[in-house]
């Protein structure tokens, strides 16, 4: 066995292993590993393997339980980000990921590097980057640090993206006072690769070297406040805050050196150095692959002055990745990197020890088994109480608003729904020349480069549905990104998922987790839409309240002829407004019943799954078969709000009667009945769609047409296409002009 | 139709500045790294958008004095067309081939959208193919494009014809409100005096097919390939 150097160790005591956040079980599993106790640096890679953010610990016994697999599933959860066949030995190769407390200690940063990273997890697959989405959630636009936030992350997410040339497609924003205190920066990224040229993390082959790329190694990102203590720092320099620092300019050159490193064969395999930098990539590197790594730390580039072995292996310094090469490549490889004026350094070779050996200068400071390390990590079966049900509202109890033209106006003008281009306009959304579907409608669209195919993209979740009910809530976030693809004419195929929640040792939050689960679970299931990659965020939460769960879903859809795609816009005048699926005027949980009358309360509406199947798959053979030439699906503000968007996109007003029945007409104007969808056809076809959806036990139901500049619904209200825009666009930009 | 188009760190439109060359010339261009110091003998050399060298120091300073810069100001003395768009105009300002230097947005943010453009002289290798006082679509996506030049510099830019475009509205008025940038009299882009160097801020290799929303970033393209008929 290697021997450890114990000079300059700290006795590793009681209160050092709890300022590392394990619990004494996990110190005693952690000897046990070991056979002896551990050094500093150990105990500072444990900790961090460990967390709940790199373990899964709280999680990972509920996530098992996902659907994962399809036929045209590639790489399920497991890998750096999910990869699914999209034809043609093609792959689209995509994840979500969090960076929710950087962002709101320090936004611009926080946001950036958190694009940064998810970036890195796509492209150390051997994709390139095509497309950037986010899911944001901040708090009440009347608290004093909101404004601040969104504009930090919103110039963190293009400050990096635009960089980097990957264009910013899409995305969602909600402000709630849950998150007043923990905003949500969830940052997608979906890359190209061909299927013969994925590259995976686990290591092989017994003396190949180990490669170290990117950009220097620093003290930032260090694992926060554990290691305050000045007794193992050399001198009193002030640890620096924890949020790490973007450089996207490196990222470039990363993307490009990567890329054209991983289109020779030399590469055995290849790891981006996320949260936990170099501990977690060689440890999975290592463990994934059966085999040992010997690393000398002398060798790793270094930015600071005296580092220690710990730093290093805890630092988070950002663009950086970890290659194992074949023998004797490293002078190939070394050109190439050169070329890009990126840091190339060989810092270790694959061993047959099985274990993570550390050497800095001349001795041993660390030697792990990594499998031990990694299949032994926690897991807890935390205790859990399921969310109360809450009473279904019933619309007869809802006021009737006096005003229809006030009422949507206010509407269609509230930080719920007005229009989020004060944002989109700041990301580079065009860059690559593919982007066929730009921000604004139901889902962006990109093209697959040099082919007439196109992925659909889209990032959805209706937090309050989750918190009044996690279960349907869970079930909403899939169903809305599924069908958001459908209404472009996108072949729905798989999902990630960014699960946020509040502090899982509280049994109302996991009982949230669990039921969240099992409505994506559900989802997924029904629609045959696995999910293949995803990232969990835990304790957001301050001052003991918990955020609203937030199980934010990235989607996406594959067109295989990207000239059927279509748009929320109707195109002609006289084109026939039709509605795709039941109406029952549900307004417990709407915006409306949030916005006009001030109440957050009340079941969600129920989500029917074989119902959503049924008429989804409905609308987007129409869509294939050119007979649908817009479509917009039914969600936040229910029908009259998407008309209302609809009319907007096409510059052409609208004539529209509703026969409401026995539904009040609020209810069946504002109502979020969900499986809906509104939909343009030409007069020629309505005959024709009708019949087909009798075929298809589909509820159709003609509403109007396309006509003038007014959207007029007969005795209800009629308001100009200029009162609609400027009610809708000026919300944020005045918002955000005001500097209170 | 000959082309090339530069590559420097951190370039990101050099593939799109490709893609349309390639289409519409029907023939693919040359690349030219930033550290080549000879270049093909080409028609035209295309600096492309992006963030060269991170945007560091001051958008397109550090590609300004890259090894191959020499080899294209040598091309550009010869009256080869030389074409810069978005950090390649700004490229261009830095290397003193055009006049003026593009400042920060007066919005002080990043704006990426699609602005109408009214093209006013046509008679210039970059235009003819359009029509005079046509209003054409092109997509802009930049922090720093915000036109200034001394007054002098505008008074001959105005004179001599050299302003070949302007942001407008979609009537075709150049109204504040159409400045997407704060530019110096709605300034989207400038040729040099010879008439064979232009730079802009908007992108028109990004608007050269119906499926990217339309076709009206051709006509640059296509003006360069009628000068050589």
């Amino acid at each position: 066995m290697t021997k450890i150097n114990w000079n300059n160790n700290p006795e590793i005591t009681d209160d050092l292993v709890k300022e590392h956040g394990l619990s004494v079980d996990e110190h005693k599993l952690m000897i046990k590993i070991l056979g002896r106790k551990p050094t500093l640096t150990e105990l500072g890679i444990f900790s961090v393997m460990w967390s709940e953010h790199c373990s899964y610990k709280s999680s990972k016994l509920h996530l098992k339980t996902l659907p994962t697999e399809a036929p045209w599933v590639i790489h399920g959860p497991g890998e750096n980000a999910g990869v699914i066949d999209i034809g043609d030995n093609q792959a689209a190769i995509f994840k979500m990921e969090s960076h929710n407390h950087p962002s709101y200690i320090e936004p611009y940063q926080g946001a950036a590097t958190g694009v940064g990273g998810i970036l890195r997890d796509v492209f150390t697959m051997g994709a390139r980057p095509i497309a950037n989405m986010n899911a944001l959630r901040f708090g009440s636009p009347e608290h004093p640090k909101t404004r601040h936030l969104l504009s930090g992350v919103v110039e963190g997410i293009g400050g990096y993206g635009n960089c980097v040339g990957v264009p910013t497609i899409g995305g969602e924003t909600n402000f709630h006072p849950s998150y007043n205190g923990n905003i949500l920066v969830n940052a997608m990224a979906v890359g190209l690769a061909d299927q013969d040229k994925i590259f995976l993390s686990a290591a092989a082959g017994v003396g190949n070297p180990v490669i170290y790329v990117g950009s220097k190694t620093g003290r930032d990102g260090i694992h926060g406040a554990t290691m305050a203590s000045a007794e193992f720092t050399e001198d009193n320099e002030e640890k620096r805050p924890t949020v790490q620092v973007g450089d996207p300019f490196t990222e470039k050159l990363l993307i490009e050196a990567c890329i054209e490193l991983m289109s020779t064969d030399m590469v055995v395999a290849i790891q981006d150095m996320g949260a936990a930098g170099l501990t977690s990539s060689s440890v999975e590197m290592a463990s994934g692959g059966g085999v040992g790594f010997t690393i000398n730390l002398d060798n790793v580039p270094q930015r600071e002055e005296n580092m220690t072995p710990y730093e290093m292996m805890l630092s988070e310094s950002q663009e950086r990745m970890l290659v194992v090469l074949k023998p004797d490549r490293v002078g190939e490889a070394e050109a190439i990197f050169k070329k890009w004026d990126l840091d190339f350094a060989v810092i270790g070779e694959i061993t047959e020890t099985g274990n993570l050996t550390l050497l800095f200068e001349g001795k041993t400071v660390a030697d792990i088994p990594t499998q031990p390390l990694a299949d032994n990590s926690p897991e807890y079966d935390r205790p859990w109480i399921k969310t109360e049900i809450q009473p279904t509202i019933d619309a007869f109890d809802i006021p009737i608003p006096i005003d229809f033209r006030d009422t949507l106006l206010k509407m269609i003008n509230s930080s719920d729904l007005s229009s989020r281009e004060w944002i989109w306009q700041q990301y580079d959304h065009q860059v690559m020349a593919d982007t066929i579907q730009i921000p604004g409608g139901d889902a962006a669209v990109v093209r697959v480069h040099g082919t007439n195919k196109a992925l659909a993209i889209s990032t959805d979740c209706t937090p309050r549905y989750c918190y009044a009910d996690p279960f349907e809530g869970g079930k909403q976030a899939v169903a809305e990104t599924w069908r958001n693809l459908t209404s472009v004419g996108a072949q729905p195929l798989a999902i990630t998922d960014c699960l946020n929640f509040g502090n899982p040792e509280r049994p109302d939050i996991m009982g949230q987790f669990v039921g969240a689960i099992e409505g994506i679970r559900e989802a997924c299931t029904v629609l045959d839409y696995p999910v293949i990659s995803g990232n969990v965020s835990l304790y957001n939460e301050t001052n003991g309240t918990g955020i609203h769960p937030t199980p934010a879903i990235g989607g996406v859809g594959l067109l295989k002829d990207s000239s059927k795609m279509i748009t929320i816009a109707p195109k002609n005048e006289g084109d026939v407004i039709m509605l795709i699926g039941e109406c029952t005027g549900h307004l417990g949980c709407s915006l409306y019943l949030n916005i006009i009358e001030g109440r957050e309360e009340g079941a969600p509406p129920p989500v029917d799954l074989t119902l959503e199947r049924k008429n989804g798959d409905f609308v987007r053979t129409q869509i294939q078969k050119r007979i649908i030439t817009a479509c917009h699906d039914v969600s936040d503000g229910g029908l009259f709000v998407t008309l209302s968007e609809m009319a907007m996109a096409s510059g052409h007003g609208m004539e529209i009667t509703i026969n409401n029945g026995d539904i009040p007409i609020h209810a069946y104007g504002f109502g979020e009945d969900q499986a809906r969808y509104v939909i343009s056809v030409s007069p020629d076809n309505v005959k024709g769609i009708i019949t087909a959806a009798r075929d298809a036990n589909v509820a159709i139901k003609n509403l109007g047409i396309v006509q003038g500049n007014t959207v007029n619904i007969k005795n209800t209200f009629t308001i100009t296409l200029n009162e609609l825009l400027d009610a809708h666009s000026t919300w944020m930009p005045k918002y955000m002009s005001n500097k209170d | 139709m000959k082309s090339a188009v530069v590559t420097f760190p951190a370039s990101n439109c050099n593939r799109d500045m490709f893609d349309a060359l390639e289409k519409i010339t029907g023939k693919t261009p040359y690349q030219i790294w930033h550290q080549d110091s000879e270049i093909p003998d080409v028609d035209l050399i295309a600096l492309p958008g992006g963030f060269s060298f991170g945007d560091y120091l001051r958008c397109g300073a550090m590609a300004a004095r890259s090894p191959a810069i020499k080899a294209i100001a040598l091309h550009a003395e010869r009256g080869g067309n030389v074409i810069g768009v978005c950090n390649g105009f700004q490229v261009l300002t830095e290397m003193g081939l055009l006049p003026g230097a593009l400042m920060r947005n007066s919005s002080l943010k990043f704006v990426c959208k699609t602005v109408h453009l009214q093209v006013e002289n046509t008679s210039t290798n970059f235009t003819n193919a359009y029509t005079k006082g046509q209003v054409i679509d092109i997509p802009i996506a930049h922090h720093d494009g915000n036109y200034f030049a001394d007054e002098d510099t505008l008074k001959i830019l105005e004179t001599n014809g050299q302003i070949p475009f302007r942001y407008v509205s979609k009537e075709g008025n150049a109204i504040a409100s159409a400045n997407p940038n704060g530019s110096q009299n709605n300034i989207a882009g400038i040729i040099n005096e010879r008439g064979n160097v232009l730079g802009m801020m908007p992108h028109p290799e990004r608007l050269i097919e119906d499926a990217q929303g339309g076709t009206d970033g051709r006509g640059f393209f296509e003006s360069i390939i009628n000068t050589l008929k």
